[in-house]
């Protein structure tokens, strides 16, 4: 019992997906305008991850090492198909908030990932309770996102005016609209990543460094499981390049 | 032949692939430190792109809708996807060894880059036909090409320039990444 909840507790704050390990960007851009679609794709997130962190470990001594990454994809995605026809079906509201992503979770980093590192070499119950733990640790996430920018970016949060707007009359807010926008979610994943360096600086000057961030942003995304994710691969194949 | 013009502008430009609709982030910061290089990738996106939206049409107007398993797409799209790039890169080696050498190297790393994906799943959710689809993925990867071959025209400047430390690294791309948002944004007026 003791391994479960440790698993949880790595999922949520040691190795958070969002704020330490930095992975699944695009979902964390992309579906973050507001506190509760941030709710709504952590979660549809959580339930993939718990599901198919389970299949994948059950079918562990299975699955023929050389078409690992086919299988999964194909779990994955079967898993993702059935949360969307789902969502479809019990909240379409959200659903039409989130369009595109839903399906394209099949390609976030964080699924794969952790199938390939975690699940696929663990057994079935340590395997759900982490993908409970990273599932949460990105919903709280994104979660975190869609509060700051709905704060700034229409005085909101989750949808309940918390802040009075100055056009109503009187004193008030006005809200920065570009948070909201595309471009704020580059803004306030930009200022994320520089308080993100803040902290890992003083915790490696403290002797106790954070683990290393694993995504996109640190230019390595072998993380992701298919290892053919840019950044790495890239300065690979140009370090051959110049030795030729 | 003016709906396809609006598609592809409207793909191209206005709901950049990048900087509007967010697919395709990593390649964007990953390989964008030399303009040249940029190059190569966006090249290599407009191709594989192009063809995985043509080919991603085809099966599921001859193949998924009419056996009614248009449910499947998702799985059947990354699995295609997957397999095309493969079969793309091993005929570029085989038949012309000098496109090879110049996009080679990015073929593999956009076998599981969301933008494809997400473009064959946007042709099918806006309905649009075999031609319009293709067109469209064509623009999207125009467009990718666009924003990731200024943005390393600019982090070669930013590379001379005293950032704040915390900032450096991926903090100040994405900073630049959110002004170029906002100058794509001027464009929303086009169509």
């Amino acid at each position: 019992m003791n391994k479960c909840v440790e698993r949880i507790y790595n999922g949520v704050i040691k190795e958070n997906p969002t704020f330490i390990l930095m992975l699944g960007m695009c979902p964390t851009l992309a579906v973050t305008t507001s506190a509760i679609n941030g709710v709504g794709m952590g979660l549809s997130t959580t339930v993939v991850l718990v599901m198919s962190n389970m299949l994948i470990s059950m079918l562990r001594n299975i699955i023929p090492d050389k078409v690992r990454v086919p299988a999964f994809i194909v779990v994955v995605a079967s898993f993702v198909t059935i949360v969307q026809f789902m969502m479809q079906g019990f909240v379409p509201s959200l659903y039409a908030s989130l369009g595109i992503y839903i399906p394209l979770i099949v390609v976030n980093c964080i699924i794969l990932g952790r199938a390939e590192s975690y699940a696929s070499k663990n057994p079935v119950i340590p395997s759900i309770f982490d993908g409970i733990g990273m599932g949460l640790g990105f919903t709280f996430g994104l979660t975190c996102i869609g509060i700051v920018r709905e704060i700034l970016g229409a005085g909101q949060i989750f949808g309940f005016q918390l802040l009075p707007l100055a056009e109503d009359g009187g004193f008030g807010y006005t809200p920065i609209t570009i948070f909201v926008l595309a471009p704020g979610a580059f803004f306030v994943l930009a200022m994320l990543v520089a308080i993100m360096n803040i902290i890992r600086a003083r915790a490696e000057k403290k002797g106790k460094p954070l683990p290393a961030a694993q995504g996109c942003l640190a230019g390595d995304c072998a993380s992701c499981g298919q290892g053919s994710c840019s950044g790495k691969q890239l300065s690979n194949a140009e370090a051959k390049k110049d030795e030729e | 032949m003016q709906e396809l013009l609006v598609v592809a502008v409207g793909s191209a430009i206005v709901n950049n692939v990048v900087l509007s609709q967010f697919l395709g982030i990593c390649p964007f910061l990953g390989v964008s430190k030399k303009v040249e290089t940029a190059a190569g990738m966006g090249g290599a996106v407009i191709f594989v792109l192009t063809l995985a939206s043509l080919v991603t049409s085809v099966i599921y107007k001859f193949i998924l809708t009419p056996l009614n398993f248009d449910y499947l797409q998702t799985i059947v799209f990354i699995l295609v996807i997957a397999a095309l790039v493969q079969f793309v890169e091993m005929f570029l080696k085989k038949a012309m060894p000098p496109l090879y050498n110049s996009l080679g190297v990015y073929l593999p790393l956009i076998t599981t880059n969301c933008a494809v994906l997400g473009v064959a799943l946007n042709n099918v959710q806006k309905n649009y036909n075999i031609l319009t689809g293709t067109v469209n993925g064509l623009a999207t990867a125009i467009g990718f090409t666009i924003a990731i071959v200024i943005m390393a025209g600019i982090r070669e400047k930013i590379e001379f320039n005293n950032v704040p430390v915390a900032f450096r690294g991926s903090a100040i791309v994405l900073v630049t990444a959110g002004l170029m948002a906002i100058a794509f944004f001027g464009f929303s007026g086009v169509i």
